[in-house]
């Protein structure tokens, strides 16, 4: 019961991946749809980073002093300067561990 | 000219540095499903066939709710119709592909790979065999993937819940978008985006995922109206 549930999840989840690189040509697509799907990664991911941050597990809005705010504004400042992905990550999580278990605790 | 395989390499190497976040959320993906009650196999069985992060432990949580099939299906599909825009932009460069290597690289394509891959795929659009570099971030991904999923299953949440480490996957996004913060006309359409996400959070399905995504899209179209 629930293998052919996750069977069709992931049919349909490899469509939602196949669809458009297999089925789509290039002229199907006019140079103002090609200029607007230059935002996409712009227009998808804060979908991701933003309930994140400001959501927690119980799906309820976070306080303005949560921890994980502070960490984010340190991973966008070092990601800004460093251009590292280790080090915007590692950033990020140290200084809201430094939070949550020197200052908070 | 790279080689395949040095495209390959590249693109191993463009991805891994996300694995710092990949890797601990994996874990946790694979421990909850056993938490939740399931049978192990099945936990696993979803990182194999569904292969995509967060969706699958939204399908456990609402199966184990007591939603019904139908409904953690759709929220499955919605979460991750996300792809259809990845797949739009990635087309452009791998339309000389045969139609079998579309669909068997179209496996691999996530978004950690794609955004790696698209920022590579950008700056080296003469490259004859682009589409390796999608194979290596996307066989990277899937790797890193079954392990850390897998031994999320076998081995419980090692990684200690009070570290918070799913704010790792935020921050893993924000190392992408970041350097796009210099470019105002990408700031204002990453805000909309993120506002949306989470005025309509609590829209059912899911489907903040890919509402957010289709309004900024639209303020994007608005703005290059404007530019012109």
């Amino acid at each position: 019961m629930t293998l052919t549930a996750i069977i069709f999840a992931g049919i349909l989840t490899y469509f939602t991946r196949m669809t458009m690189i297999a089925l789509i040509s290039r002229d199907m697509l006019g140079d103002k749809i090609k200029a607007v799907l230059e935002y996409v990664p712009s227009a998808v991911f804060p979908a991701i980073i933003f309930p994140g941050i400001f959501i927690n597990d119980f799906g309820t809005f976070i306080e303005i002093n949560d921890p994980k705010i502070f960490g984010a504004l340190v991973a966008v400042i070092v990601g800004y300067l460093s251009k590292n992905i280790i080090a915007t990550i590692s950033a990020g999580l140290v200084s809201y561990w430094f939070l949550i278990f020197v200052v908070f605790n | 000219m790279l080689t395949k395989k040095q495209l390959f390499t590249r693109g191993m190497l463009d991805i891994s540095p996300h694995m710092l976040s990949v890797i601990p959320f994996g874990i946790i993906c694979g421990a909850i499903g056993v938490e939740l009650g399931f049978d192990p196999y099945l936990v696993y069985a979803m990182s194999f066939i569904i292969f995509g992060g967060a969706s699958q432990i939204v399908f456990l949580q609402l199966l184990s709710g007591g939603a019904s099939s139908l409904v953690a299906v759709a929220s499955v599909g919605i979460i991750n119709s996300r792809h259809l825009l990845y797949g739009a932009v990635l087309s452009e460069y791998l339309e000389k592909l045969s139609f079998i290597k579309k669909l068997l690289i179209s496996y691999v394509v996530v978004d950690q790979g794609f955004a790696e891959s698209n920022k590579f795929f950008k700056k080296n659009r003469n490259e004859e065999f682009l589409h390796y570099h999608l194979i290596g971030t996307g066989c990277t991904m899937w790797v890193c993937w079954q392990i850390a999923t897998l031994s999320g299953i076998v081995l419980g949440s090692f990684v200690p819940e009070e570290l918070g480490l799913k704010f790792a996957i935020p921050l893993t996004f924000i190392a992408i978008v970041v350097q796009d913060l210099k470019k105002i006309d990408h700031v204002i359409v990453m805000i909309t985006c993120g506002l949306s996400s989470l005025l309509f959070f609590d829209a059912p399905f899911k489907s903040y995922i890919i509402i957010s995504p289709i309004i900024a899209l639209f303020v994007a179209a608005l703005l290059l109206r404007l530019k012109k």
